[in-house]
């Protein structure tokens, strides 16, 4: 019997997967094969990546298109055997060697809803170890590992996990922030479509920790494939006793569906769309942690901040505390997009140079023209020149530098980017995706658009931008949320770096080429 | 769904009871009510107020404060193209514009023989493989403007 991987990850999807696994059991003919419908690697630009598990290891082979199927096969792709689409032992790429892979260790790896093969590679150990402790050493073991907020804004997790420990009620909620609307992020999707039981571990734990018996998980709609697997993976681990009336302690979990509104990323709103509202921002006080999802004591965490707590508590917050530099510690799982030669998933102790993520990993632009501007951190994040990437990837390093982390999402773009568009782009999405409640953000961000099309119209330049720039000035400080109040990042940045951009005459003016 | 006949208001009653143990359940009933449906027409507004108990204010202000919730029926085909900063990176705008021209309809509209809905979306979670796109919940990579045609091609005339 051969076996061979072909992911089920939407990414891998999208560039016919599916077709991949049905012509390999076509080509198979009378040879038993078993195809295992695993999570991506993360090395998207070999997607769809095959892989076939021979003595020598899982030998890959990507990117591999439905045609080319036949002509694999006929090579010896069952044996392993040589082609100039085989990548070797995909366990010794050194894009995958180079990873410290805590969060993402078994995503790829396994098939994202086989119990046994999750606690074969590791899976449960986490959970097994917080039940050994009491809960206050669980959310004491979790401020120690000094895990982050992986959603964007990077609050020490431990904090508020005892903030709601600390609230008494008979009803307290987990949930799970899956709204994952940035632009170049897509791992908290790549989790759960390749390894939905780690999450729901995290959620196992954080429930243990604070006392919580229900459990959300947000999934903005865009996912229906990561809405599927989550689904069947929560009746996966119910059926296993890992959650649901069977487990040793009360907590259930259930999935919510989004409906196309980017503000519902922003915790408050996600709570008002759980409740089945219009997703409009919150003011804060009150906290989440103490007035939440129906007013109780609720506990607000990204996928990846959850995911990441199974591996802190099997592996000890030490070791988790000992990689990372300054006040991030710890792995982040990068994510890297757009205009790059070499996508995908990068995950890696805080730390590491943006230039290298994106030169030495990535491998420079898709298109070969030289890079010339990146946005880390989503809409909201700021756009960094060719020459300002020599950055260390932690929190507080692109704060100095008025930049943000966030999400861990980092696009490119090559020389041919026009960033006056891109800045008009900042403040039309703003305008399409505001909330509405506070006027800065909804009028601002409209009138943002039109100042810009007049600066690059080549009107009243000076006084445009002057005009512009109090704007940016008025929603960053008079914004309830941060969707007002960052707007302006990628704009100012653009205006900052690229100034030559938002003249009528502009070199990359009036779009790409 | 165009004249609400009473078997109309009697599936909304069931769906609503179907979700009667879930806590503020009226997205998921929206969800429902729109994959059985094709969209979510306004006649629902006071059957879903009665059966919850709030007021047709606040049902009709939850439907128009989310974009998947339509107001009418989709083409055929739902195209929905990405727009967001990663695909704009590698030509998003490009192909919008492309599929425009091709379809002879903006965003936001359907062919007037009701084969195709375009619509725009913001991130599809495919960053690193764009252009992408979505051909009635299907996940699409690299989509140039050739990869484009063949695949309205492919889907329109099944
Ligand atoms: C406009 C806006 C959008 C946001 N979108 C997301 C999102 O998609 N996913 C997420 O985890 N956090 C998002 N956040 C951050 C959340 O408000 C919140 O900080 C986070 O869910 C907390 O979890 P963490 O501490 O584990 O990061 C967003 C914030 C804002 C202001
Ligand atoms: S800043 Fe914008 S999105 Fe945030 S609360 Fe105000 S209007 Fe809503
Ligand atoms: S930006 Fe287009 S899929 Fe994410």
């Amino acid at each position: 019997m051969t076996t061979i991987y072909v992911p089920r990850d939407s990414a891998a999807l999208s560039l016919g997967a599916d077709e991949v696994a049905a012509k390999l059991r076509q080509a198979a003919g009378d040879r038993p094969i078993q195809i295992i419908r695993n999570g991506s690697h993360g090395m998207l630009w070999l997607e769809p990546l095959v892989e076939v598990v021979t003595e020598r290891g899982r030998i890959g082979y990507g990117p591999v298109e439905p045609e080319a199927v036949d002509d694999l096969v006929a090579a010896g792709l069952f044996d392993g055997a040589d082609h100039e689409l085989c990548q070797g032992v995909v366990a010794d790429l050194p894009w995958l060697k180079d990873q410290t892979r805590l969060c993402f260790a078994r995503v790829g790896v396994t098939d994202p809803l086989d119990p046994d093969d999750y606690v074969a590679h590791g899976g449960l150990a986490g959970l097994r170890k917080a039940l050994e402790k009491t809960p206050e050493e669980v959310v004491a073991e979790v401020t120690d590992s000094g895990l982050r907020g992986r959603g964007g804004a990077g609050f020490p997790a431990g904090i508020k996990w005892k903030t709601v420990a600390g609230t008494p009620g008979p009803l307290k909620f987990i949930c799970c922030n899956a709204d994952e609307g940035d632009s170049g992020t897509f791992a908290d999707r790549m989790l759960m479509e390749g390894d939905p039981f780690t999450l729901i571990e995290g959620m196992a734990i954080a429930a243990y920790a604070v006392g919580a018996s229900e459990g959300y998980i947000y999934i903005r709609s865009e996912y229906p494939d990561a809405v599927r697997t989550m689904r069947e993976a929560i009746a996966v681990a119910r059926d296993q006793g890992w959650i649901g009336e069977k487990a040793g302690h009360r907590f259930d979990l259930h999935v919510r569906v989004g409906a196309g509104a980017y503000i519902c990323g922003e915790e408050t709103a996600m709570l008002e769309s759980l409740e089945g509202k219009r997703g409009m921002v919150r003011a804060k006080p009150p906290i989440p942690a103490i007035t939440g999802l129906f007013g109780k004591p609720t506990v607000v965490n990204n996928v990846l901040t959850l995911a990441s707590v199974p591996a802190i508590l099997a592996g000890g917050a030490a070791a988790y505390q000992e990689l990372g530099v300054e006040r991030s510690r710890g792995t982040q799982v990068f994510q890297l997009a757009g205009n790059v030669a070499r996508g995908g998933i990068f995950e890696t102790a805080f730390g590491m140079t943006l230039e290298k993520l994106i030169h030495t990993y990535g491998g420079g632009t898709r298109t070969g023209r030289p890079v010339r501007a990146v946005q880390v951190g989503g809409p909201l994040g700021a756009y960094l020149p060719a020459d300002g990437l020599d950055l260390p990837m932690e929190y507080e390093a692109f704060a100095a530098a008025g930049a943000m982390l966030g999400h861990g999402g980092v696009v490119v773009f090559d020389d041919t980017v026009d960033m006056g568009a891109m800045a008009r782009f900042a403040m039309e999405f703003c305008a399409e995706e505001s909330c509405g409640k506070c006027t800065p953000c909804r009028v601002g961000a409209v009138r943002g658009v039109e100042v810009i099309d007049k600066i690059r119209a080549g009107q009243d330049p000076d006084d445009n931008l002057a005009l512009l720039g109090d704007l940016c000035e008025l929603m960053t400080e008079g914004s309830l949320c941060a969707m007002g109040g960052l707007t302006p990042m990628p704009v100012r940045s653009a205006l900052l770096h690229f100034a030559d951009d938002f003249g009528p005459g502009s070199p990359n003016g009036g779009g790409h080429r | 769904m165009v004249s609400p006949g009473s078997s109309v208001t009697d599936r909304v009653r069931a769906l609503v009871a179907a979700h009667r143990g879930d806590r503020g359940a009226l997205l998921p009933i929206l969800h429902r009510i729109q994959a059985e449906f094709g969209y979510v027409d306004s006649d629902v507004v006071p059957v879903l107020a009665a059966e919850l108990n709030i007021s047709r204010a606040d049902v009709h202000g939850v439907i128009t404060f989310y974009t998947d919730f339509r107001s009418e029926p989709a083409g055929r085909t739902v195209l929905k193209l990405c727009r967001a900063e990663a695909c704009q990176s590698v030509g998003a705008e490009q192909l919008v514009a492309h599929a425009e021209q091709v379809l002879g309809i903006k965003c936001g509209q359907t062919t007037p023989d009701g084969s195709v809905t375009l619509e725009q979306v913001f991130c599809l979670g495919n960053c690193a493989l764009g252009p992408a796109g979505q051909v009635n919940d299907r996940v699409r990579g690299r989509l140039s403007p050739a990869r484009l045609d063949a695949l309205l091609t492919e889907t329109v005339n099944r």
